[in-house]
């Protein structure tokens, strides 16, 4: 007996094949039978009414940490793809910065598995093996058998391979694999010490700055090195006007140079710090208005490619102490949809279809795990309501951290469901017989 | 009257009518310090306890003093080095204390924001005694308090900070302050001594003394600390001296007095050189003394607020 389940009056939205359009969608074992209008339920068939809301190809956050191995009380597997599930994401990228670190093969099928095995699996968990071995931006790590186990892009994070000669040799050898280099753009000499960005808020605060120029002298230097060695680098987080900059030029000169950019960047400024909130601190920092509108700009010129959350969970003891002491970052794969239509949508910089590739096309065609919502298809789809409105509270999140400077704030859009592997997520139950 | 917070963290948006209030109230204490008994009730029956994560003796002695002349009871709680200036033992430190039923807390901290950290986990009145390089605010009192006994009035006062006001807190107390008190503020150092957007709080920013001098009524010179020079931030204490160092020679080109402050300690003929600081103009142990004055105008003005 199959599973049927039909998705009624959603607005497709599938920027790859230029779809936009009011469908039904029916899904048999999880896969894609019939795409039309006016399709019938046959028996046993589940329907869900999606009038109002978008169907979209499964999103991807290609930037999150789930902590595990080695920060269990942050997050763990469980909870991160838990928390990604209800953001609305069908997939997450998560960085190696765990202990051990992610960089040695047995820690990829490690983490892998605990995906496979963490909501029914759900949502696809792609491990990012580390640079060099350790991330201690000495000994390249063993990248070919870290790709071959599953590992889908190369990044220290948190830690930027420093050496131009290790990153160089790095790209070379990621190059044979197609795979990108991903960097925290950071010259950790320049940023040594700062806390938040430099400039007139740090100076009113006595708060250490982190300088823009940190950022961007670190991208010009990989954006040459991707030049030169031909191979695809991805700038995690881009936060300055210098950065989309840079990036825009490389575009220009067919560099094969990629960025994405993380919601508290399009929405937040240094100002939040006033206050010492260290749900404010994150690295690279808050930085300027004017940064926020040349990384809305880059948005909808099309030099951002990905939004990706970064999503950083810590725990509350960790976080309740003073603004210096404090850890960097925020959690983010909750508030990510309704932050970016709220801020992108909502104010005229990006169409709904523009989203759904920063969220969706863009980043899978980055990492590889490109998916199309089509006929015959495995059914790999996010839903979400662009219309919602309704008030962030972090203590209803998922993740085992709550550390959000969005509490309380309105925000318009906000995830209904995934589908993924033949399981059904919407409202928060699973729907279906397989379940 | 009363002050409209119950706690003093910074001068950065406190009112010129509650820094007026402070500063007057501070007079009439300072009356009290000429007598020959210098106790008075107020704050008996509160407790304050004095939590010093950095090491200081100047401030921790005139909070005190001011503390047990307003006949509060006092207790000290000292601690330096790295074990106990983490944050998570300034939490549980602050929790201790709140158990045990203290009124008030000055505290002094090597991390900006500390003070209003700790708002944030105790009930008591909080006065921030210097948070890293954010503020000094009983600091930048005491020298306002200063520069109007001496001049009569803050408006219109041009008063050139002088030095590492990177690293400054007192600086920052002294810009916010001044300038809500309509005096006119400059800073004066090596570039690599500036925060970045200074000019942005309004002060206009000298790297020559020679220029700003001639333009000022009173300088207010801060402590160089050894260890910046280590840092990179200028090649050495004798270039620091001979280009920023302020000298009886450099302030003999104006053919005007101007007043001297100095938050102490003074590195003697590195900012200030000797005859400077106990030469006429000099004001620092007016400084001293009016900073008794003030912290009991502050712990006063608390002490009624609940």
């Amino acid at each position: 007996m199959s599973q049927q389940i039909l998705l009624q009056q959603g607005r497709l939205i599938d920027p790859s094949a230029g779809t936009d359009r009011v469908v039904d969608i029916l899904i048999e074992d999880g896969i894609i039978r019939t795409i039309g209008t006016g399709l019938a339920a046959g028996d046993g068939c589940e329907v869900v009414d999606l009038a109002g809301m978008v169907v979209a190809p499964g999103f991807v956050d290609m930037h999150v940490h789930l902590r595990e191995p080695g920060y269990e009380h942050k997050e763990t597997i469980a909870t991160g793809t838990l928390a990604a599930a209800f953001g609305g994401f069908t997939a997450v990228c998560c960085m190696p910065n765990t202990n051990p670190a992610i960089d040695d093969e047995s820690i990829v099928e490690f983490v892998k598995s605990q995906g496979q095995r963490s909501n029914r699996g759900i949502v696809d968990v792609f491990p990012v093996g580390a640079v060099t071995k350790g991330r201690d931006g000495k000994l390249m790590a063993p990248i070919s058998e870290l790709v071959q186990a599953g590992a889908i892009g190369l990044s220290d994070d948190g830690a930027p391979v420093h050496d131009a000669a290790i990153m160089r040799r790095a790209m070379e050898y990621a190059s044979m694999y197609d795979v990108p280099i991903i960097q925290h753009c950071e010259d950790v000499a320049l940023a040594k010490g700062g806390v938040m960005n430099e400039g007139e808020t740090a100076t009113r605060l006595g708060l250490p700055g982190i300088p823009n120029v940190a950022e961007e002298v670190m991208i010009a230097r990989d954006v040459m090195l991707a030049e030169f060695t031909r191979a695809r680098y991805h700038a995690a987080h881009v936060s300055t006007a210098g950065s989309v900059a840079l990036m825009r030029e490389a575009k220009k000169k067919k560099i094969k140079a990629t960025c994405e950019v993380t919601p508290h960047h399009f929405t937040l400024t240094d100002r939040e710090v006033c206050a010492f909130d260290t749900n404010t601190k994150m690295n690279p920092p808050l930085r300027t208005q004017a940064d926020v509108d040349a990384i809305r700009e880059g948005l909808r010129d099309g030099t951002i490619d990905v939004i990706a959350t970064d999503h950083a969970p810590h725990s509350l003891d960790e976080k309740e102490v003073d603004y210096i002491q404090a850890p960097f970052g925020i959690v983010g794969l909750e508030t990510a949809i309704g932050l970016s239509v709220t801020h992108l949508v909502a104010t005229g910089v990006l169409t709904l279809s523009q989203l759904v590739e920063k969220f969706s096309t863009n980043p899978r065609k980055i990492i590889g795990k490109e998916i199309s919502v089509a006929e015959g298809q495995a059914a790999n789809l996010t839903l979400f309501d662009p219309g919602a409105e309704w008030t962030v509270d972090c203590s209803q999140f998922h993740s085992k951290s709550k550390n959000s400077p969005f509490n309380g704030t309105i925000l318009k859009g906000k995830p209904v469901g995934i589908v993924n592997h033949g399981l059904v997520l919407i409202n928060g139950t699973y729907t279906g017989k397989h379940i | 009257m009363k002050l409209a917070s119950r706690h003093l963290l910074g001068l950065d948006g406190v009112s010129h009518q509650d820094i007026e209030l402070i500063l007057d109230t501070a007079v009439s204490f300072k009356e009290i310090l000429n007598r020959p008994i210098k106790k008075v009730p107020p704050l008996q029956g509160k407790t304050i306890v004095n939590l010093f994560f950095e090491n200081s003796t100047r401030t921790r002695i005139s909070f005190e003093l001011a503390q047990r002349r307003l006949s509060a009871d006092v207790v000290n709680f000292a601690a330096s080095g790295s074990s106990v200036t983490k944050g998570e033992t300034l939490k549980d430190t602050a929790r201790n204390i709140e158990a045990m039923k203290i009124d008030m807390v000055v505290i002094r901290h090597a991390s900006a924001g500390a003070a209003h950290f700790l708002t944030q986990v105790v009930k008591a009145n909080v006065i921030n005694a210097g948070d890293g390089c954010h503020e000094h605010p009983t600091q930048g009192l005491l020298d306002m308090y200063t520069l109007r006994e001496k001049f009569g009035s803050l408006k219109g006062l041009r008063v050139c900070i002088v030095g590492d006001i990177l690293n400054s807190r007192v600086a920052r107390s002294n810009i916010f302050g001044l300038q809500t008190m309509g005096a006119e503020v400059s800073v004066c150092g090596p570039s690599t001594l500036m925060p970045r957007e200074i000019e942005r709080l309004g002060v206009k920013v000298y790297h020559h003394l020679d220029d700003v001098l001639p333009h000022v009524d009173a300088v207010n010179v801060l402590r160089i600390q050894l260890e910046r020079a280590a840092a990179g931030l200028f090649p050495s204490l004798r270039e620091y001296h001979r280009f920023f160092g302020v000298t009886s020679e450099r302030l003999a080109k104006v053919n005007r007095p101007i007043a001297v402050l100095h938050p102490g300690p003074i590195n003697r003929d590195v900012e200030l050189s000797a005859d400077v600081a106990d030469g006429p103009h000099s004001l620092i142990l007016e400084q001293v003394l009016n900073g008794v004055a003030v912290r009991m105008a502050v712990l006063y003005l608390l002490g009624l607020s609940e």
